[in-house]
């Protein structure tokens, strides 16, 4: 039995993309919409659109303030996504997802306040080449300030992360290894049960950034480990604004606080502050509640296609994908190493990639053209962009061939 | 908006082949032109004489419409006067932009008329920019002398 038919008699489903297609109502509104773009934002549900506008009609009130029992019930809906979250990525307790506005902020909170309190200098954060920027610029400015060093792991010959240099790069100098779940650019899914253990065995925490995972793999936090987790919202289905910082309960309660404000505290007097356990330490002001809701719905519609489903379908297509473009002449798929998961970067021989996506615009195929906001990796490949497209659960294999087609129009009108 | 008028053949041409594509050892100006968005960037040697542009070249790499701008570019400017330049700029500008364009001096009007084909842009706005980055870049190197600037377009 291969991976893939154990996985659905497993699961029993297979997922529909053309009957959740019609779940979103984007693509009744935009009718041909090719959209493969979901790597940089997904569209939403309708779930989740008329779930946070049923919040707003039914349930508001601000949070953890009033007595009354609007507010009681607000709250109540806010932590009852925590609880949502938690369950998602199978952490150990609720109050191990601190509530941030995206990926970007849940790093940062880490690097000022963790970083700024237990790091200093001489000490080591390793990243890859392949990181986002926010999983650059965040320890860029740490080590501004305390004079940390950031150590760089190569990929290898195939596009994957290269271990051997990895692990080489490893030592107790290293206090964090802070790496990409999946990488943004290519799709690379890399080995981070293997990152955790080297890690760990230096004594290193690990952060890993889930922002292209989170939409596509099971994620259990409990069996892999790592000390902190971020993804953001608004590429799992849900609303922007919203992201999450899972940290283990035992680094987060060492934590200072990072922003300070209501909802935060204690007790306050002017001499001195008394702050809230975590998470609310973590959560100065008032947060954003119908965003948080609105995150449990896309979780809860997410579970109810089945995790593996997704994670299923989106390898199939991502397989479909790569032999299709790969058969294609004149475009050249970026290497993902071994495993690659739901981003195809290309580029076209003699056709530079914001033409690209310009003519596939003319052929509703949205797609990225650009650095992916990952200019020091496109260095390392030789490339100053590439033309992204990155899958979601509303695409199928007619999207994949009008990508094709489209290529095959770009190639011809610029064969000359 | 019909594609083809985006991708005209003169821009694919100057795109895939662009004219005074080199660099110059010693420019009277220069300056480096870079759109942080998509990556292109455009270097724009200027060497004066007088009042006059005696000789525009550029080196770069980026999407067709920034390489056939900048090379379109330099064929136009190469024997202006400074005050030619700007008109021509303001001009070009106001057009790709989709503004109203200043009355085009007659003397320059063959020259505006080769930009045309560029305007073809105002109907892309992300595309706008790759089409006046060489431009910015030129009136930064004229600023800037010797000493060489950086131009972003954001």
């Amino acid at each position: 039995m291969t991976h893939a038919t154990r996985l659905r008699s497993l699961n029993g489903a297979k997922l529909d993309p053309r009957a959740i297609r019609r779940d979103f109502p984007i693509f009744e509104r935009n009718p041909g919409l090719v959209f493969l773009d979901s790597g940089a934002s997904a569209q939403k549900p309708a779930a989740v659109i008329d779930g946070v506008a049923d919040f707003y009609r039914s349930d508001y009130a601000n949070v953890h303030r009033g007595v009354y029992r609007l507010s009681a019930r607000s709250t109540e809906l806010y932590e009852e996504a925590r609880e949502k979250v938690r369950r998602f990525l199978n952490a150990a307790d609720a109050r191990e997802i601190v509530f941030v506005r995206n990926a970007t902020e849940g790093i940062n909170l880490v690097a000022n306040s963790w970083g700024a309190t237990f790091l200093g200098p001489g000490d080591e954060i390793l990243v890859t080449v392949m990181e986002h920027h926010a999983n650059i610029v965040p320890w860029q400015l740490l080590r501004d300030r305390i004079g940390v060093k950031l150590v760089v792991a190569p990929i290898d010959a195939t596009g994957g992360l290269d271990m051997a240099r990895f692990q080489a790069l490893l030592s107790p100098r290293t206090k964090l290894v802070a790496v990409t779940h999946i990488a943004n650019v290519t799709g690379a899914v890399l080995p981070v049960e293997s990152i955790v253990r080297l890690a760990h065995a230096q004594g290193a925490k690990v952060l890993l950034d889930g922002c292209q995972a989170a939409p596509r793999l099971p994620v259990d936090l409990q069996a892999l480990g790592c000390d902190f987790y971020v993804f953001s919202g608004h590429k799992t289905y849900a609303p922007t604004g919203i992201g999450v910082l899972y940290a283990k309960k035992a680094i987060l309660d060492t934590m200072p606080p990072w922003q300070g404000g209501g909802d935060m505290i204690l007790e306050v007097t002017f001499e001195k502050t008394v702050f809230q356990e975590p998470p609310h330490r973590f959560e100065a002001g008032t947060p954003d509640i119908s965003g948080a809701i609105g995150l449990g719905i896309a979780l809860d519609y997410l579970e109810s296609l089945g995790r593996e489903a997704v994670l299923e379908h989106e390898e199939a297509l991502t397989g479909y994908g790569v032999d299709l473009l790969s058969r294609l002449p004149g475009v050249n798929l970026v290497g993902a190493g071994q495993r690659r998961l739901a981003i195809l970067s290309f580029s076209l021989d003699g056709i530079h990639p914001h033409d690209v996506a310009t003519i596939l615009d003319q052929h509703k195929v949205a797609v990225r053209a650009g650095h992916h906001c990952a200019q020091p990796f496109l260095e390392v490949l030789g490339l100053g962009a590439t033309t992204r497209a990155s899958l979601g659960i509303y695409n199928d294999e007619r999207d994949i061939d009008a990508l094709a087609e489209a290529i095959k129009a770009a190639q011809k009108m610029f064969k000359r | 908006m019909d594609l083809r008028d985006l991708y005209q053949d003169i821009i694919l041409d100057h795109g895939q082949h662009p004219r005074n594509f080199r660099a110059q050892a010693q420019p009277s100006h220069f300056a480096h032109g870079h759109n942080p968005l998509c990556g292109d960037r455009v270097t724009i040697f200027v060497t004066l004489d007088g009042e006059r542009i005696g000789d525009v070249s550029f080196q770069g790499r980026g999407c067709a419409i920034s390489q056939a701008s900048a090379s379109l570019m330099t064929e136009i400017l190469r024997g202006k006067t400074l005050a030619e330049a700007e008109t021509l700029f303001k001009g070009f500008h106001a057009k790709v932009t989709g503004n109203d364009a200043p009355a085009t001096p007659e003397a320059l009007g063959d020259d505006m008329d080769r930009l045309e084909p560029l305007t073809g842009v105002k109907a892309y706005p992300a595309r706008v920019k790759c089409a006046t980055l060489a431009w910015h870049a030129f009136e930064a190197a004229l600023k800037n002398g010797a000493i060489g600037a950086t131009v972003k377009t954001e």
